[in-house]
């Protein structure tokens, strides 16, 4: 698996020594088709990738297989500003939480943008001509003396270099008290949900001065809060499923048919509690920090801080499959906890047939663990040792036995170099992995 | 592996001896000295730990509210396991019999304090902040300028006077009322908003500060002169200890608290 890596390492932002903050990479997705990437960063920015599409006729010739294009800027635009709340004299950031793309129904590319408090949608057009031959502008716009004009004219489209346009057409504020975490679009089309910590809304697409809310777990007391939303998300084929994940580690499937407020789940994912690895950290790292339902719809894959869990939805009592992302860590959660890394929270994405689930780590690796085997292996995202078109080596963190030329210790571990977010191409092996600053793309070419 | 900016003083709990002043509470000590002494530790640092996180959540940016929910129920967790151990109880009776002259301490009580009768009576609002806390803990110590050496051991403490009835406070929930408290009431806290930002403004960047060696008198008036009844972490051991009496208080410390409010009545002042 991913095996063969092209690699364009693209940094959008020109080569720097540092990292500026404000380009730090925070969601990645592709659009259903996989021809569009958007990345938003902690700027507020999102830049669109498209993949060149070369013509099938020299692929065939030079005995490649499939799409291979690579996937150049397409635009760039500053989806939010900072923002500032008077009432309580806080700021609101810009950083862009997740980016969802609507499913195309014109020629025009729709995506959701969110950050803590505001979720917009942009329309994503392009134009290739323009009309010329005004009879009463000129060129430039500027309108003409009327006294110049001896005849009439209709104008004609003439085609023009490629634009990009991006416009704001929807922007849904003032529905979220806590920071926005998930934004889900609806099978149906029409609506989507947006989930903060304590409420989940849904909007119509249409509709802006209004949302309804489905979930609220917000106590009467607020010092009763012990529990938080993390991530929620609609299932993949029936509009009326969603599914939501708390910080105590549970999911509740919620179905929107039998009340209008979902406060009361359908059902309830919960595993139960191993008593022999009970730490005081226990409830911490069991926080589910992404869901994601599988293609077919007939999987969760979840992430908390040491694995990933994928659930059956027919089977409530605990997961069907677990996988150790990186277990060394358990032993140091304590060091982990005082420097805020037990609260990074890490994606989790399916592959195209849900055979394989991938997840981050820290030290810019990455893991995929293919389900029918149930092996995992480790992955890097490091621009010092890939190269464009090279074998994507794995790699390995030493936890004892034999050590291997290689391996890396447990205590050299950078957890400054966290890879958090990630997006699996919808329909081949190309995978895209945000590490800080710098989105890394693979693509697999020997088992398209 | 423990907090940054925490000297760590080996303290065992078994080498107690029962040098306190009064045999009372033999059979809570009796159990906190059964406790492996390096569990207590961690246990004792993970509090500080937690506590500290909680308090530096008054940010700029809104805190992350799952963070703050999660180390507020592992706080919740500890004080729950420090109950059964009997342990809590004695802390509560440290902090509440704790006379330590150190600059922050007494900076919070001399400025809350109504009059000192009231404050016998048990109606100080806040007699401590719990960054003195952990000066009453002889486990960990925050290492700040001009730090007086903490006084107060478990072994020396006096008991309480009968009206300390720390234990109703123990059983309730435990009140890490949090940070978050304020998102949510905007009408209750408009007005407050302005002296909120200054103490942000102040205390920002505050981790970093925190533990250098900024005068932690002037931090604590930040607690004070916001006026704010934020509910934060240290409001609970406060509230726990606010029934203390503060009678014990020797005529020298009175003196030195007196000294201690002119100093700091010139940074209020200055500022």
């Amino acid at each position: 698996m991913g095996e063969d890596a092209e690699n364009p390492k693209i940094n959008h932002t020109f080569l720097r020594d540092y990292v500026t903050e404000a380009d730090v990479i925070s969601t990645v997705e592709f659009n259903q088709t996989g021809d569009l990437l958007a990345t938003g960063d902690k700027g507020g920015r999102v830049v669109i990738f498209q993949r060149e599409t070369e013509s099938k006729d020299e692929l065939e010739e030079a005995g490649e297989t499939g799409d291979s294009g690579e996937y150049n800027v397409y635009s760039t635009f500053q989806s939010h500003e900072p923002d500032f709340d008077y009432l309580k004299s806080l700021e609101i950031e810009e950083k862009i939480n997740k980016i969802r793309w609507l499913p195309q129904q014109n020629a025009a590319h729709f995506l959701l943008s969110t950050n803590d408090k505001t979720i917009k949608l942009w329309k994503v057009s392009e134009r290739d001509k323009r009309p010329e031959g005004y009879n009463l502008k000129d060129e430039e716009g500027h309108p003409k003396d009327v006294s110049t004009i001896t005849s009439l004219r209709v104008p004609v489209l003439r085609p023009t270099d490629l634009m990009v346009e991006v416009r704001p057409r929807r922007v849904f504020s003032n529905g979220h008290t806590y920071h926005v975490n998930s934004i889900s679009v609806n099978s149906d089309g029409e609506t989507y949900l947006s989930a903060d910590d304590l409420r989940i809304n849904m909007w119509h697409l249409d509709i802006t001065d209004r949302s309804f809310n489905i979930v609220d777990i917000k106590p009467a007391n607020m010092e009763d809060l012990t529990e938080v939303i993390t991530a929620a998300e609609f299932h993949p084929q029936h509009c009326h499923l969603f599914v939501y994940s708390s910080s105590k580690g549970t999911l509740r499937l919620c179905d929107m048919r039998a009340s209008a407020l979902c406060d009361r789940h359908a059902k309830l994912f919960e595993e139960p509690e191993d008593p022999g690895n009970r730490s005081f950290f226990s409830e911490i790292i069991s926080s589910v920090s992404d869901v994601k339902f599988s293609h077919s719809g007939r999987y969760l894959l979840t992430r908390d801080y040491l694995t990933a869990k994928v659930w059956d939805l027919h089977m409530d009592k605990g997961p069907v499959e677990t996988y150790q992302v990186h277990e060394y860590l358990r032993s140091k959660l304590c060091a982990l906890y005082e420097n805020d890394c037990i609260f990074d929270k890490f994606e989790c994405v399916w592959n195209s047939s849900d055979s394989v689930i991938m997840t981050g780590a820290y030290n810019s690796f990455f893991r995929m663990f293919d389900r029918e085997t149930g092996r995992g292996v480790t992955l890097e995202a490091w621009r010092e040792s890939s190269k464009p078109r090279a074998v994507l080596r794995t790699r390995r963190v030493y936890t004892g036995g034999k050590r291997r030329r290689g391996d890396v210790g447990v205590d050299s571990l950078d957890f400054t170099k966290k890879i958090l977010h990630m997006a699996w191409h919808p329909s081949e092996n190309i995978i895209a992995i945000a590490a800080t600053n710098n989105l890394y793309i693979f693509q697999d070419r020997v088992n398209t | 592996m423990f907090t940054k900016g925490t000297k760590r003083k080996f303290s065992d709990p078994g080498e107690e001896p029962a040098s306190s002043g009064d045999p009372g509470p033999a059979a809570p000590s009796a159990a906190a000295r059964t406790l492996s002494s390096s569990y207590s530790l961690q246990r004792q640092s993970l509090l500080d730990m937690s506590l500290i996180k909680l308090q530096l959540c008054h940010m700029l940016v809104e805190p992350n509210l799952c963070r703050s929910v999660l180390i507020a129920n592992t706080v919740r967790q500890i004080q729950e396991e420090m109950t059964q151990d009997g342990t809590w109880h004695i802390m509560t009776q440290a902090l509440a019999a704790a006379q330590c002259p150190a600059d922050r301490l007494v900076a919070t009580e001399v400025l809350c304090r109504q009059t000192d009768a009231a404050a016998q009576a048990g109606q100080s609002p806040k007699p401590f902040s719990v960054v003195g806390l952990q000066e009453g803990y002889h486990s960990e110590e925050v290492v700040m300028e001009g730090d007086v050496e903490t006084e107060v051991t478990m072994s020396s403490l006096s008991p309480l006077s009968p009206q300390l009835s720390s234990a109703s406070y123990l059983t309730g929930p435990f009140e890490v009322g949090p940070c978050w408290e304020e998102e949510d009431e905007e009408e209750d806290h408009s007005e407050s908003s302005e002296p909120s930002l200054m103490s942000e403004h102040s205390r920002h960047p505050a981790l970093e500060e925190l533990f250098s060696d900024v005068d932690p008198s002037y931090y604590d008036l930040d607690t004070v002169l916001t006026g704010t009844p934020k509910m934060g972490p240290y409001d609970l051991l406060e509230s726990l200890s606010s029934h203390g009496p503060t009678a014990l208080s020797s005529s020298s410390s009175c003196r030195s608290d007196l000294n201690e409010l002119d100093h700091i009545m010139e940074i209020i002042v200055g500022s």
